[in-house]
């Protein structure tokens, strides 16, 4: 993405984001900035609304106010798949893969927004479209490649274990090609050898020039992987800053541990 | 209010100044087809809700349910048909037994049919792809409508005119005629759906019933039987239309196997137009679809009245999905 | 081996269709047992029977299979539920009927046209998927089941406004003495048919029901063809995302509601051509046949076969109309033959209540088709060839040894 010159130095920005449920505040004005190319982490007890201000972002919530600015421009209220060809990817905190399809296919579709092949280029087979077909699938094998998996290709994603599920919705997010990656809790149900490889692997999108935004409970793999981190608690921002700093602060322990801490 | 509720409450609005209109030019007319109107809706609604409770719960269009309708006339009119001492000339005590008598068997053994066809057909593909059970209700439908045609062949099939009529029993009220029937309907279809609003509102069952409509995994955690739940959906929904097809044969006193088809699918609109999965929806629904065919069949013609029926049901879709009183949308 | 993004180019033809990757497939079997069978059906069921009536029954099963495959894009591939296809069928049917008969002479009009079955063909299909897509545009965004409910309303509204709109269409008299394709001169010249230089054989569409079965196998062909290459593309895939995971792919960059729509109205067209191409074999059009009871039918075929593929689909709209046409039709002469050539005779017989065998036979179709339905979905609700992921990339699997050894390698 160097060719691209930058608006500003922030990905995405985040500017008095509320969502509300029926009497639910669920996000509650929140307000950040992701700068390009760092890993930004997003805390908070369950039910906190981390969830729901990434579905926010991607389109899939309408906020019920403020504003998400992503690489310059304004994408409130945008449809999922308007900001997916803009450049944002995530993943789901329940696995949400094409189970009857293959992982490979699962891939396949993740480039969709990339490819050119209109209807007709599809029912003749024209040579464009067969061309286009072979590279997409390459690249979409790398992509298995790169988070290792490339042996189940084949396999129906609903039989992958789930470890490997989680590492295919990875890839099938990078086969949209995004400059932000949100990821919902990827480490959830892991072992602590299975941490260290999917902190690996965040690193190695990371240097793909990819910023990373994700969700995590595990203050190890948060620590271990991200410079910034932003607590939410009963929708509303409570700490932002460098992990070390946040884990000392007092509203943060409050809200994992109770008042009563 | 979104555009779509707009033009959903404005076409109903026009819909009801022409109506409104044409009261005022013609009332007698006007009412006689009223009396019509609620009748026939009084019996979709009963249909309906049997549809709205099964969709509510395990959100099957349930095909078969028009076919039970069907065969409850049927087993009415063979159970009738025993008791030697009911005429259809005059109302005699007989007539009074036997209809006490015959209402609650065709319901009981409705239910049982419907019970037994959750069992069998059902319930062994609650986990399979989503159109196997559909296929399967449109197989069970095929199979009800076969026995009763096997049962009495293809022609019309004549249900006892047990209910008290003629002369004594109808009257002119400023040129409108209204017979004893029409009220026995409108009166038998109230008293039905207020007992289910009282039983699905008060007992343990009902509350179960509600509970696994709205989330089946979190009732089944709070203890709740979900097999038995749904088999008493299936039953109440069933006992419903049976006794809505006793009352449409002792109204009409002829039926035929494939009646169910499209009655069913008229109640089903009545379901759809209320909101699906809501049951005072349905019986408003049903009332509504019930007036609006028999406005259509005298204003514009009978032979529009699918036409018109079917319109609504796509217009409901398109403008107001959620139907009159909004439907239960289901968590993703 | 050379460096893997090297895909073999496109050579021979061999190559160019690809047929090496599809004969590794379970469903190739299936084609090349059905282009037997269809190559060697005329010829054999005219030498068995001494008629050309099987050939004309398989005509006639073409319109179920063109059917079936085009509902299959919409029920299989998208995983949305039409229970109204039959209007579709019916608009392509009358588009057809209308503007190739007499019909319109005495419609207000005054003017009887005959347009070409050639071209009516395609404008069917476009009719049909312009209907689709108005009818798709307002619904597909709701929920599910609302377009099975959609779909429904429709499909009891386009029959019953043929019906209803006698002026035009004849109402319930329906619409005969349609024209029969004809042929170009350059196929129906004197060298076909009889005469002595004759090398092609004639085509007649008006006394030869092989013309048709000939015709209709072209088209199931084209349109195998085209699915096929639908199923494995960008929008087919999109497709089957939808299918599984609507809010995922969402997030993936697929338009949802265009590419429903795609689908929808897919499917809609093939409905349309198979509709003129009913119109003109069937030689009548009439409200009655485009009844829910063929919206159903269709979708049994598409689910009994296993929903999504293709081959599963032909198979299933094949087996479903030998069921309901051959079998069940013939229950009662057979069950007759049966009970008197096992000395039975007398239950033929029509006695007090019971109205003689053949006739209790043939009042036990529904419930037998009932029947199997339930019993087929109870045993086989994935349907009887259940789509399965293919092993389409065999020439990757040489890519991922390497993978696997180039993995090992550091590990040593
Ligand atoms: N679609 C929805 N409708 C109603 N409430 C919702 C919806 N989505 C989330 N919520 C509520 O919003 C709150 C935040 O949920 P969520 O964002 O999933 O939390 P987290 O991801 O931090 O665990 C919860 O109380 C949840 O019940
Ligand atoms: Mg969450």
């Amino acid at each position: 993405m160097s060719d691209q010159q930058p608006a500003t130095d922030n990905i995405l920005e985040l500017t008095d984001l509320s969502k509300r449920f029926g009497g639910l505040l669920a996000v509650d004005s929140v307000g950040l900035n992701i700068k390009r190319g760092e890993v930004f982490a997003l805390i908070g007890p369950n039910g906190a609304g981390k969830t729901t201000l990434f579905n926010c972002v991607t389109g899939l919530y309408q906020p019920t106010s403020g504003k998400v600015m992503f690489d310059g421009k304004d994408i409130t209220g945008s449809k999922p798949h308007q900001v997916a060809r803009l450049g944002i990817a995530r993943t789901f905190q329940n696995i949400r893969l094409f189970d009857y399809m293959s992982a490979l296919d699962n891939v396949r579709v993740g480039h969709h927004v990339r490819m050119k092949a209109k209807m007709w280029d599809s029912l003749f087979k024209l040579p464009r479209e067969r061309k286009e077909e072979a590279v997409i699938t390459e690249k979409s094998m790398d992509l298995l490649r790169f988070v290792g998996i490339a042996r189940q290709a084949n396999k129906y994603a609903r039989n992958l274990p789930y470890g490997q599920q989680r590492r295919l919705e990875i890839a099938r997010a990078l086969a949209t090609q995004p400059k932000l990656l949100l990821l919902d809790e990827p480490a959830a149900g892991f072992t602590p050898q299975e941490k260290v490889e999917l902190m690996q692997l965040v690193k190695k999108i990371l240097a793909r020039g990819i910023t990373v935004f994700l969700i995590e409970h595990d203050m190890k793999v948060v620590m271990g992987i991200s410079e910034r981190i932003v607590v939410l608690d009963h929708g509303e921002k409570i700490a932002e800053g460098p992990p070390d700093e946040v884990r000392k602060d007092r509203r943060v322990i409050e809200a994992y541990l109770g008042k009563s801490a | 209010m979104s555009v779509g509720d707009l033009g959903f409450f404005l076409i109903v609005a026009i819909a009801l100044v022409l109506l409104a209109g044409e009261a005022v030019a013609h009332p007698s007319q006007f009412a006689q087809v009223l009396v019509f109107g609620l009748a026939d809706g009084a019996i979709y609604a009963l249909v309906a809700l049997g549809y709205t409770m099964v969709y509510g719960i395990i959100e099957l269009i349930n095909f078969a349910h028009g076919d039970v309708f069907t065969l409850g006339a049927y087993v009415g009119a063979t159970i009738m048909a025993f008791f030697a001492g009911a005429s259809e000339d005059s109302f005699l005590v007989a007539n009074l037994i036997a209809l006490l008598i015959t209402f609650p068997v065709v319901m009981l053994i409705m239910g049982a049919v419907n019970i037994t066809i959750e069992r069998v057909a059902y319930r062994p593909l609650r986990n399979a792809p989503r159109l196997a059970p559909l296929i399967t209700a449109i197989g069970m439908s095929f199979l009800l409508e076969g026995i009763m045609f096997l049962w009495h062949g293809p022609a019309t099939v004549h249900v006892p005119d047990l209910l008290p009529h003629g002369a004594g029993f109808q009257t002119t009220i400023g040129g409108v005629f209204i017979s004893f029937k029409d009220v026995f309907v409108v009166i038998a279809a109230a008293i039905l759906v207020t007992l289910l609003a009282i039983f699905i509102n008060g007992s343990k069952l009902g509350k179960a019933m509600r509970a696994t409509a709205q989330d089946r995994d979190a009732s089944q955690l709070m203890g709740i039987n979900i097999n038995r739940t749904i088999a008493a959906t299936f039953f109440i929904g069933a006992v419903l239309a049976g006794a809505g097809g006793m009352i449409w044969g002792l109204y009409f006193n002829t039926i035929t196997y494939n009646l169910g088809f499209r009655t069913g699918l008229v109640a089903f609109t009545s379901a759809v137009f209320g909101g699906i999965g809501n049951i005072p929806g349905a019986a408003l629904g049903g009332m509504v679809i019930g007036l609006t065919a028999a406005f259509s069949d005298n204003y514009i013609g009978s032979k529009w009245t699918q036409v018109v029926i079917f319109g609504i049901l796509i217009g409901v879709l398109v403008f107001r999905p959620t139907g009159l009183l909004g439907m239960r949308v289901p968590e993703k | 081996m050379s460096e893997p993004t090297t895909v073999k180019k496109p050579g021979s033809l061999w190559a160019r269709l690809h047929l090496r990757e599809r004969i590794k497939d379970r469903d190739t079997a299936i084609y090349g047992v059905l282009l037997v069978v269809v190559l060697v059906w005329p010829m054999s069921t005219y030498y068995a029977t001494g008629s050309s009536f099987l050939t004309s029954q398989a005509a006639h099963a073409g319109t179920w299979v063109l059917l079936a495959i085009g509902l299959n894009v919409v029920v299989g591939f998208a995983g949305l539920l039409d229970l109204g296809y039959a209007a579709f069928f019916a608009i392509g049917a009358y588009c057809y009927a209308l503007f190739a008969s007499f019909q319109l002479q005495s419609s207000p009009l005054h003017h009887a046209y005959h347009l070409p079955f050639w071209l009516m063909l395609f404008v069917g299909m476009f009719v049909a998927a312009a209907a689709g897509a108005i009818l798709g545009f307002p619904t597909l965004r709701l929920r599910g089941d609302y377009l099975a409910i959609v779909t429904l309303g429709f499909g009891e509204i386009v029959p019953q406004l043929f019906l209803n709109l006698d002026q035009w269409t004849g109402g319930i008299n329906a619409i005969g003495s349609i024209d029969q394709p004809s042929l170009p001169g350059w196929i129906t010249g004197p060298w076909a048919g009889a005469t002595s230089i004759a090398i092609l054989p004639n085509f007649n569409f008006s006394y030869d029901p092989t013309a048709y079965y000939v015709l209709v196998v072209i088209m199931i062909i084209i349109a195998v063809v085209l699915v096929t290459n639908l199923h494995r593309s960008r929008l087919g895939r999109a497709w089957m995302a939808i299918r599984e995971d609507e809010v995922a792919a969402a997030a993936m960059g697929i338009n949802t509601v265009t590419t429903k729509l795609l689908a929808f109205s897919i499917g809609a067209s093939f409905s349309g051509f198979a509709g003129a191409y009913y119109g003109a074999s069937f030689g009548l059009v009439s409200p009655d046949s485009f009844l829910f009871v063929v919206s159903i039918t269709v979708l049994v075929m598409v689910v009994l076969g296993g929903m999504g593929n293709i081959t599963g689909v032909i198979v299933g709209a094949i087996a479903i109309y030998f069921v309901l046409n051959n079998v069940l039709v013939s229950l009662p002469t057979n069950a007759e033959s049966f009970a008197n050539a096992v000395g039975l005779g007398f239950i033929t017989k029509t006695n007090g209540d019971w109205p003689g065998l053949a006739e209790e036979a043939r009042r036990l179709q529904f419930l037998l088709y009932g029947l199997i339905l339930v019993g087929m979905m109870l045993l086989r609700p994935q349907g009887l060839f259940p789509s399965r992921v293919r092993e389409q990339e065999l020439k990757h699997d040489a890519v991922v040894e390497e993978e696997t050894v180039a993995e090992q390698v550091p590990a040593r």
